[in-house]
């Protein structure tokens, strides 16, 4: 099995076409399909919330055919991810897209759930702790993107489940979970 | 009265003379005096003088008249004189005549006078001089005679020696450039009749030609499905064979003139009959413009234009042919046997995409139209309509446009790690792997 990192490729990977944007509806829907899901799992594997169409995004070439998506190609698929809410455009111009493998309310629910099996509620926790330290070691909060994490404190925020807090600098920004 | 010595000369509405049959033109010279030495006969001052073939006419313009001295009564025509004196005075040309009893110049005439030319005008008396010797000497107007003669004598039975000796055909001269001319003319156009001739039994030939060679492509094909074995040397030369028989065509085309008004529906029948043989050997579909070709070399004359063909092939619609027309996407258009279907053709299509070679590298149009045994860009027509029917996928790269089996259609997106075992993605993944 090919593997692209530590990540497991499917076998469709070195099928050409899978590289080419198929022009027949019903063909190009489930090329779509299929892209969508391999961004989103590849993504959710490495840890990656950022893809720049300015930059070699390593799952869009596969050298073992010789194949690479074309730059529409890739406005096509992310552009798929962002309708479906998977993805949202970080600027105007469609250069960066931040991937959503969890949808921020996904998060949100992740997060609370991670607070009550650890035992959070009614202690403060550092963003940067969240994102780095060793509580969140292991699990998907790990190295998680800041701008998301925030979001979804936000939310949580709303639903009164938590409380963001600014400190004397932006190293102190930190939450206090409520039960 | 005696002023009108010469025989007049009927002149045109404009003032030409006119002319007898035969009669050229041969020099002009204005000014000149007619005199005789006879006292009598009143001179005519001062008119336009025409050297022609058979005549000497004298014509005043001013008063529409002419007269002539026919040059078969010419006996003898003097050179203008050379002498001191003469180089003061005007030109003369002195030609003796014969004269009939009563005064009047005619060739058989008994006696003879003297007439004189003067030429007042500014003239060279000594051209003028060497052009009446040759006029005089080729006696043109003898062969008007002898044709006369003939004609009138026809009533008699005479030996032909008679005859013969009475014709005396001048080779010299201008008559002898236009005789010769003549005759050139005259041996054309006999030749090209005959020509003519030969093409009209060419023309009946044709039809036993064609039927010859239909004969014999039906035998080519009994006796190639006879043999199963042929060998390639053999296979060659029946397959030159059928070309020849092919490009001979067809007999009697329906042209404009044989048809009128229903140009357009005979075109359209003949067109459907003739197109039966080479969509059999093109795999069911031609090329519309491969169609003009060769339906148009088979016409050999009375070609048709591409809007004609277009017409007739329109025209199917109405009949009830085995042919259609029908037109790609991409503006080609091609004629395409009703009977074959295009189920057929994307069999062939997804066998061929399931070879190994072709599951690891696809297939191109040039594949594709080797193996359906048609041109390039139908079988790049074919494999798109196969594309979209969802039965190939395209595969576009540096190295160029190729078609795949669909496989998208055997991927389940909630598993996309797992393989049917006997679903074509599954064979796909083997060849993958054989390759390495």
């Amino acid at each position: 099995m090919q593997r692209l990192g530590d990540f497991k490729l499917p076998h469709f990977f070195n099928y050409p076409p899978y590289f080419t944007l198929q022009p027949v509806r019903e063909t190009r829907e489930k090329q779509v399909q299929l892209w969508k899901e391999l961004i989103l799992d590849y993504c959710r594997s490495q840890k990656i919330f950022v893809i720049s169409l300015e930059e070699d995004f390593p799952l869009f070439s596969n050298p073992v055919v010789e194949r690479s998506l074309s730059h529409e190609a890739r406005q096509v698929f992310l552009a798929a991810l962002v309708n479906e809410g998977r993805a949202e455009w970080v600027d105007k111009s469609h250069k960066k897209c931040l991937i959503l493998w969890l949808r921020i309310q996904d998060w949100a629910d992740y997060i609370l759930n991670f607070v009550k099996e650890n035992g959070f509620e009614d202690s403060v926790m550092t963003i940067e702790d969240m994102r780095f330290g060793i509580e969140t070691r292991g699990t998907e909060l790990a190295g998680i993107d800041r701008g998301v994490l925030l979001r979804a404190l936000k939310l949580l925020e709303q639903k009164g489940k938590a409380a963001i807090f600014k400190g004397a600098s932006a190293d102190d920004e930190g939450v206090k979970f409520s039960a | 009265m005696a002023a009108n010595w010469l025989p007049p000369v009927s002149l045109t509405a404009s003032g030409r003379p006119v002319f007898l049959p035969g009669e050229v033109e041969r020099c002009l010279l204005p000014a000149v005096d007619l005199e005789s030495e006879n006292p009598g006969l009143a001179p005519f001052r001062s008119g336009l003088l025409v050297l022609t073939s058979h005549r000497l006419l004298w014509i005043d313009e001013q008063s529409a008249a002419g007269f002539a001295v026919p040059l078969a009564a010419v006996v003898h025509a003097y050179p203008p004189k050379k002498s001191i004196r003469s180089m003061f005075a005007s030109p003369r040309i002195r030609l003796q005549v014969s004269v009939s009893p009563d005064g009047r110049i005619a060739e058989d005439g008994v006696r003879s006078e003297v007439i004189t030319l003067v030429m007042r005008g500014k003239n060279d008396p000594d051209a003028f001089y060497c052009r009446l010797l040759e006029v005089l000497r080729s006696r043109q107007w003898e062969a008007a005679v002898v044709v006369e003669k003939r004609n009138t004598d026809s009533g008699i039975a005479e030996p032909p020696m008679a005859a013969a000796a009475r014709v005396r055909m001048p080779v010299v001269g201008v008559s002898g450039i236009l005789r010769k001319e003549q005759e050139l003319w005259e041996s054309t156009d006999k030749s090209l009749q005959e020509a003519f001739q030969d093409l009209n039994a060419l023309m009946s030939k044709a039809k036993d030609m064609v039927q010859l060679a239909e004969k014999m492509r039906l035998k080519l094909l009994s006796s190639t499905s006879a043999s199963g074995n042929a060998d390639d040397e053999e296979m060659g030369s029946k397959q030159e064979m059928q070309d020849w028989l092919l490009s001979v065509g067809i007999v009697s085309p329906v042209t404009k003139e044989s048809a009128g008004a229903l140009y357009h529906q005979q075109l359209s029948r003949e067109l459907a009959d003739f197109v039966k043989l080479p969509l059999e050997r093109a795999g069911g579909m031609i090329a519309l413009v491969d169609v003009y070709c060769l339906f148009n070399r088979a016409r050999g004359t009375a070609l048709i234009s591409p809007d004609d063909l277009l017409q007739a092939c329109t025209l199917w619609e109405k009949f009830d042919v085995p042919v259609m027309l029908r037109k790609f996407d991409s503006g080609v258009m091609v004629i395409q046997s009703k009977a074959r279907r295009d189920e057929e053709v994307f069999a062939r299509i997804a066998s061929l995409a399931q070879k190994p070679d072709a599951l690891r590298t696809g297939i191109s149009p040039s594949d594709a139209a080797l193996t359906l045994g048609i041109a390039p860009a139908l079988a790049k027509e074919h494999l798109l309509t196969a594309e979209s029917k969802g039965l190939l996928c395209r595969d576009v790269s540096p190295d160029g446009f190729r078609f795949f089996i669909n496989l998208f259609t055997e991927i389940d997106p909630s598993d996309i790690y797992m393989n049917k075992n006997n679903g074509p993605a599954h064979v796909w993944s083997s060849a993958l792997s054989l390759s390495g």
